[in-house]
């Protein structure tokens, strides 16, 4: 059951890129992007990962998608027409998916218990996890806690991504009513 | 007469469930789904959702754009605060254990104090965008 709402999901998925190629209008890009970030978060769900499909949809469908309708509406709204060749991307998207899809031929099955992620810190970290921190939820006391310098790193990262944006935007902003020209203020 | 008096009393009605429903993914987060991202932008999609129906001026007044710059920062110093005590004890930086007389409580502790941290930060840093790109459209 689970694999029919996936593959139905999945198909769904591809038909919306296929949508977000031939649409030549730029909104109309963002709104479908937005159905994917939306039909992805499903998928999260059906594969059980309920924190990710939360971030999915807040941040994919939801921030993401405010951002770019933004970005379109400072900008023009029509994409340029596509160029004439499109044999060379269209060979090194084939055969980029085509290694990928022969890579995965050398895992285990998606699940299986003996897999090797599943075999190092994990069963400790569900084992031990009540006991050392008194979260049941083992997806929290990993983020926060078993991998806490990573989470910081994360942290650190989004810090720098709005202190770019800020200064990005601001700095242009304020130099604009000077001059006619960018006026390269930072 | 407006004629979006329905979408402004619907989302007025909305936003104070969408604040409480990213309370609960924050506070929830130790047994449920969910933690200080998720809830950060819930939180920053109820300021944006505020400023889409009633404008930026208004979202500014509600949420100041110096707040949210401010929380950009404040939210990483909260989080690397929390490693600090244990460097001064001798222990490992982030090992939360030394916060309280039973390790364990410790360590809840230290995941409540770095997950507002990751709340502060994300809202706003998602906010600070969004007001970036709304102050250039103007």
């Amino acid at each position: 059951m689970t694999q029919l709402v996936i593959m139905v999901l999945l198909t769904l998925l591809a038909a919306v890129t296929v949508g977000v190629i031939y649409t030549r209008n730029l909104v109309g890009v963002v709104v479908l992007a937005g159905v994917y970030s939306f039909l992805m978060a499903s998928v999260l769900i059906a594969l059980d990962a309920v924190d990710v499909a939360m971030t999915e949809a807040s941040v994919g469908a939801g921030v993401s998608t405010v951002v770019l309708i933004a970005t379109v509406y400072l900008t023009k709204s029509t994409e340029y027409p596509r160029p004439r060749k499109a044999l060379l991307p269209l060979a090194v998207a084939v055969g980029t998916g085509a290694a990928i899809v022969w890579g995965t031929y050398g895992l285990r099955p998606f699940g299986a218990p003996d897999a090797a992620i599943h075999t190092h810190v994990v069963p400790r970290y569900l084992a031990d996890s009540v006991k050392d921190t008194l979260v049941p939820n083992v997806v929290t006391s990993v983020l926060a806690d078993y991998r806490g310098y990573d989470t910081l790193g994360e942290t650190t990262v989004i810090f720098t991504a709005g202190i770019g944006v800020m200064l990005l935007l601001r700095g242009r902003r304020r130099g604009r009513p000077g001059a006619g020209g960018a006026g390269g203020g930072a | 007469m407006r004629l979006d008096d329905i979408l402004r009393i619907v989302i007025k009605l909305l936003l104070p469930f969408i604040l409480l429903f990213a309370l609960y993914v924050q506070f929830h987060g130790d047994f449920g789904p969910g933690g200080g991202f998720q809830a950060g932008v819930i939180a920053a999609g109820m300021v944006i959702l505020y400023a889409l129906v009633f404008g930026v001026r208004a979202a500014k007044r509600v949420v100041p754009q110096s707040m949210t710059a401010a929380m950009v920062p404040l939210g990483v110093l909260i989080y690397a605060s929390a490693g600090l005590p244990a460097l001064f004890m001798g222990r490992n930086y982030l090992d939360y254990g030394v916060l309280a007389r039973d390790p364990a409580f410790g360590h809840e502790i230290g995941i409540f104090m770095i997950e507002a941290g990751v709340l502060v930060t994300v809202s706003g840093t998602m906010t600070v965008i969004f007001y970036a790109f709304a102050d250039r459209g103007r």
